[in-house]
């Protein structure tokens, strides 16, 4: 019998193309509903003002306006806040975030009043005419200034603007500090960035008041846990209610978030009994969809005189913004073990403070927490290379953990799966061509070039596989971290896999079809993958913290180990031998020495179906369900290496190469692999070049469209170059596979300001404001020239 | 991104075009490409209550070779400006300018007549044509008439159209032999709007400088010439010497906006480094 072949490793035409190509595909906001009401919010245009009252007269009075409900009209409709699941610590300050506020608007766009109409265009004309009177009052957007005395307070009644402090400690880390010969430290902002999905956010909640009775269309990560959460902000039981992300438009984090709307959507169509859609505009989308970043980062090496690593120490302030939302104050943390890098070292110590200020909530954002930590070690080794007279390769090579493939401590804390730091650092330095970039960078450095060469090196370490649940609840989050899949066949061997993780772009289908193809050899086409339903996938935690391969890819790979060893028993019946007798490969049972003798699980599938012959007390069918728990993250790894041409005139810089090597385990798809790779880098390029939340002084966001929050377009990034490094088993789960949708984010933002500085390294500059945007290069060129630049 | 509420009338013709800016007067809005206009409505930050589509006046979509001049319709998409071998031979800075618009989606809708009328300080062709010195057609109430470039960009995105006018062409002169020329755009990416441009001419005799045109972009409230530059270059060696002196000019009577992209320091700084590599590249 022909044995099928493997399509992990294979890049098979993506199942979720077809429809995306064609434009079929229907988001949140294609799909309308009998008798459907649009929802616009009147949000504040002040960044802390008291609602002294709000008007809706004039908008009531309107063509086509149902209602207007304000945050006092709503506040006993509630049943809770919005939930924030990660109370970090003990002195965590977590004020009530109502989904729309009932007494001070508390940054640019929180929410005050929605208004109910049968269009979209007469929701939107009507909310301009809700007449709103603020009082404006003071407005803190710096953290520094939101921590000092008399700063004014975003909550009055919390007394502080700090949200609470958590620290991680390892070692004897001051006297690592007093002992060490060498001792560098610098400071670093991490600016606050804008996820920016192609789709926004959008909402349809579809109520059956006569069986008290809800679907809520999302375009969300979360589908599962945006269910529960709705329980708590609504009162409705999750038995009434269904959650379906359709078509996702992307995330990157932002819409890994319980929002507003979610709830609003949901209670306004209960007190209505209509169904109400809402879409967010983009300039609304950067103004209520969470932030990522912000982060002041004193990072701190301690080593000896050869620059041998012997302490770390990081005090990071976060932005929390103005509320906390599912995960603001625990995103930091899921960086916390990794400020380590790749490097040993005797002692650790990562503290963090949360700061409220009066702008638009911070939470996760793609890596979360972990490009700030990667940002930070990669920053200040090579402040310890310039310190020790070392280059970057040999300071690197110096400090690098040593090979291993079976689980080993880092000075983090964790126990890391499987790595080769040095295997990546070589392949990354021949794919970039080093030693040719260095001899350029020297010729243009004699000949004084306008235009100078940078190289710049990230080798970084990351944890994701979002998470052990054992891990998740000794850091106090409230929910656990496994994942869920059911494999079902049909009679004729067709597959269903129902899984718990959430797509919103990463081609879970094709995914998880190869992983089921090979385990099952069952063709490709003949799989389908059902997810984002809380009635058709019940039981998952979505899609985030890449883990939907590393932990939902592997809750689909035992179930279906599990109807191979259902099959195995129907298998041997039939063949009337035990079940030891079988050889197993690819979807065929075949008798051991009597290979001929053979059965296909699609077969199996029909005979489990007809149940005429099962083993005793087998029941019929063929379904089986895996729930899988980790019991360690995985830790992708790699080198990145960015070459840049800077223009010392103008301060403008041009990527000349990019090579990013990421040991992700064992690939499954490496195409889509290759795009995450991709994606990931240039987003991580656009932190380190273009992208800035910008706010005035008095709260405004003045980056609030895409026209000035610069996110670069295919025409100003490079293409990729890309390897795989050892591709190291991880040792965490049987397939061997770790997370990917994070590692081009995390890696590439320090190797690009690296290369910028190290361009700018014989001016004397040894460091340069993110972005390294033409005027911040030019600027800090100037600070150290003069004012020339040439 | 809904507009507020408006009404909707279709120009037949460029005479019922200006008759429909007649009828509504102040309150009505041109719709030609719409690539500025839609946009601002869609924020909300234009709110006119009449749009006369003039996109069906096909008539209006030409490039001719009208002898000492070429004559540019103002119906004329960006992208066909771009790909002229007609201005590529004659003109060459134009279609370059042209071709530095937005992205090719939207050089597909924009024309020059839309460009020209919103007075966009920070749009590329408008300083091309101040540059060439061009001549701008304009059907009003009172008939025909033409307005110089240098007369036309009266403020920031004013103009010197009337409420009831229609922009109906651009006349661009054939620039002589031997003319360099050069558009310089300095922008963080491809799709923005310039931070500084800087559009040269440069006419040598001889190894010197005849006559040389310098205009910035988003510089001022208007495209602007920079007389400055200019007159320190007349009659000097078509230098790198001499341009580097005549760029240092480049600020003077220029009144920057600062911005999340660039502080007008920054941009001050920029004008006297590309009008540098303008003429150099003119001459190159």
């Amino acid at each position: 019998m022909a044995v099928a072949e493997r399509t992990i490793g294979t890049s098979p035409p993506r199942k979720e193309d077809p429809e995306l190509i064609t434009g079929q595909a229907r988001y949140t906001d294609d799909l309308t509903m009998p008798g459907m009401l649009h929802m616009v919010v009147v949000r504040s245009p002040f960044a802390h003002a008291r609602i002294k009252g709000v008007d809706a007269s004039k908008a009531l009075a309107m063509d086509g306006v149902v209602a207007v409900y304000t945050g006092a009209d709503l506040a006993a409709d509630w049943a809770g806040p919005l939930l924030m699941a990660w109370a970090v610590s003990e002195d965590l300050k977590n004020p009530p975030h109502w989904p729309l506020t009932k007494d001070e608007a508390r940054h640019q766009g929180d929410g005050v009043a929605v208004v109910l109409a049968t269009s979209r265009a007469a929701a939107k004309d009507a909310a301009e005419a809700v007449e709103v009177d603020y009082e404006p009052l003071p407005v803190v957007v710096d953290m520094e200034a939101a921590l000092a005395d008399g700063a004014p307070l975003v909550h009055e009644d919390q007394g502080t603007n700090k949200a609470y402090t958590w620290s991680l400690k390892n070692g004897d880390v001051d006297a690592v500090f007093a002992a060490a010969p060498v001792v560098v430290k610098e400071r670093y902002v991490i600016q606050r960035a804008i996820p920016t999905a192609i789709e926004t956010r959008a909402v349809i909640a579809d109520p059956s008041p006569a069986m008290g009775e809800y679907t809520l269309w999302s375009a969300t990560q979360i589908p599962h846990i945006v269910r529960v959460a709705m329980v708590v902000a609504t009162g409705i039981p999750e038995s009434k209610l269904r959650v379906i992300a359709p078509r996702v438009g992307g995330g990157f984090g932002s819409k890994l978030q319980v929002y507003a709307e979610e709830a609003l959507c949901l209670l306004v169509a209960k007190k209505l009994g209509r169904p109400v859609k809402w879409v967010e505009e983009r300039s609304e989308n950067y103004l209520a969809t969470h932030h990522g970043r912000d982060q002041i980062q004193v990072a701190e090496l301690a080593a000896d005189e050869q620059g041998k690593i012997r302490g770390f120490r990081f005090n990071i302030m976060v932005n929390m913004g103005a509320y906390l939302m599912i995960i603001t104050p625990g995103t930091p943390l899921l960086g916390a073990f990794v400020y380590c890098g790749c490097y040993g070292g005797d002692a650790y110590e990562v503290n963090f403070t949360g700061v409220f200020t009066n702008t638009t909530p911070t939470d996760a954002y793609r890596g979360a927490g972990r490009p700030e930590a990667t940002y930070a070690i990669e920053r200040i080794i090579e402040a310890l290379a310039r310190k020790v007279g070392k280059d970057p390769v040999e300071i690197r090579r110096l400090n690098f953990l040593p090979a291993f493939t079976e689980p080993t401590p880092m000075p983090g804390g964790l126990s890391i799966d499987s790595g080769n730091y040095d295997a990546t650092l070589d392949q990354a330095l021949e794919l970039a061509g080093y030693d040719q970039l260095r001899k350029e960078q020297q010729v243009r450095r004699e000949r004084g070039d306008t235009k100078q060469i940078g190289i710049g090196l990230s080798t970084y370490l990351e944890m994701c596989g979002l998470a052990p649940s054992r891990v998740l609840k000794a850091l106090n989050y409230a929910a656990g971290g496994w994942d869920a899949a059911t494999i079902r066949l049909s009679p004729t061997g067709k597959v269903q896999v129902i899984a718990g993780t959430s797509p919103h772009g990463q081609g879970h289908a094709t995914t998880f079809a190869q992983i089921v193809a090979d385990d099952l050899g069952i063709p490709f086409d003949d799989i389908e993958v059902i997810t984002g339903d809380t009635t058709l996938a019940p039981l998952g935690m979505d899609t985030y913290g890449s883990r939907s391969i590393a932990i939902g890819g592997v809750a689909v790979h035992r179930a279906a180990m599990k109807i191979v060893e259902k099959t195995r028993r129907i298998a041997a019946h039939e063949l009337e031998v035990s079940d030891e007798d079988l050889d197993y490969a690819s979807g065929t049972f075949s008798v051991k020495g009597a290979p001929d003798r053979a059965k296909t699980v699609p077969g199996l599938a029909w005979s489990a179906w007809t149940a005429h012959d099962l083993p005793d007390g087998m029941e019929p069918g063929l379904e089986e369900t895996a729930v899988y728990d980790a019991a360690n993250f995985v830790f992708p790894y790699g080198a990145h290496i960015c070459a840049v041409e800077v223009d010392t005139e103008t301060g403008q810089v041009d990527i000349l190469k990019y090579v990013a090597v990421d040991d992700v385990g064992v690939v499954i798809n490496p195409q889509i692999v290759d795009g995450q790779v991709a994606g990931g880098v240039i987003q991580g390029i656009a932190e380190a070049l273009f992208e800035e939340a910008v706010y005035s002084d008095d709260g405004q966001l003045l980056t609030a469209s895409l026209t000035n929050y610069e996110v670069p377009a295919a025409s100003d990034v490079p293409s990729i170059v890309i390897g795989r490094g050892p591709e190291l088993p991880s040792t965490t789960n049987e397939l061997g596979v770790k997370g990917v949708g994070e590692t081009g984010t995390i890696a590439s933002p320090p190797a690009v300001i690296n290369a910028v500085i190290d361009a700018l390294s014989h001016l004397g500059v040894t460091d340069v404001p993110r972005p390294a945007s033409p005027e911040n290069v030019w600027r800090t060129i100037r600070s150290t020239r003069g004012g020339d630049g040439r | 991104m809904i507009p507020a509420a408006f009404d909707y009338e279709v120009a037949e013709s460029t005479d019922h075009a200006v008759q429909l800016l007649g009828e509504h007067g102040d309150d009505a809005k041109l719709l030609a490409g719409g690539h500025s206009l839609l946009p601002l409505m869609k924020l909300r930050l234009a709110r006119p209550s009449v749009l006369i589509d003039i996109g069906g006046l096909s008539d209006l979509a030409y490039i001719k070779d009208a002898g000492d001049h070429v004559e540019i319709g103002a119906l004329t998409r960006m992208c066909d400006i771009a790909a002229s071998d007609l201005l590529r031979r004659h003109c060459g800075l134009i279609a370059e300018a042209a071709g530095q618009v937005g992205d090719p989606q939207v050089r597909h809708r924009a024309t020059i007549g839309g460009s020209l009328a919103h007075g966009d300080p920070a749009s590329d062709p408008p300083v091309a044509l101040l540059t060439v010195d061009a001549e701008l057609v304009v059907r009003g109430p009172g008939g025909e008439r033409t307005v110089p470039a240098s007369g036309f960009f009266t403020n920031f995105f004013e103009t010197a159209l009337g409420p009831q006018d229609l922009l109906t062409s651009v006349r661009v002169p054939k620039l002589a032999a031997g003319t360099g020329w050069s558009y310089q755009k300095f922008h963080r990416r491809a799709i923005d709007w310039a931070i500084v441009g800087v559009a040269a001419l440069v006419e040598r005799d001889d190894g010197t400088v005849k006559r040389a045109a310098v205009g910035l972009t988003n510089m001022a409230t208007t495209p602007l010439r920079s007389a400055g530059v200019e007159s320190a270059l007349a009659g000097r060696p078509a230098s790198a010497e001499a341009f580097a002196e005549a760029a240092a000019h480049a600020p003077e009577g220029t009144n920057p906006p600062s911005d999340t992209n660039a502080s007008a320091e920054y941009r001050t700084a920029l004008s006297s480094i590309l009008v540098r590599r303008a003429l150099e590249a003119a001459v190159a």
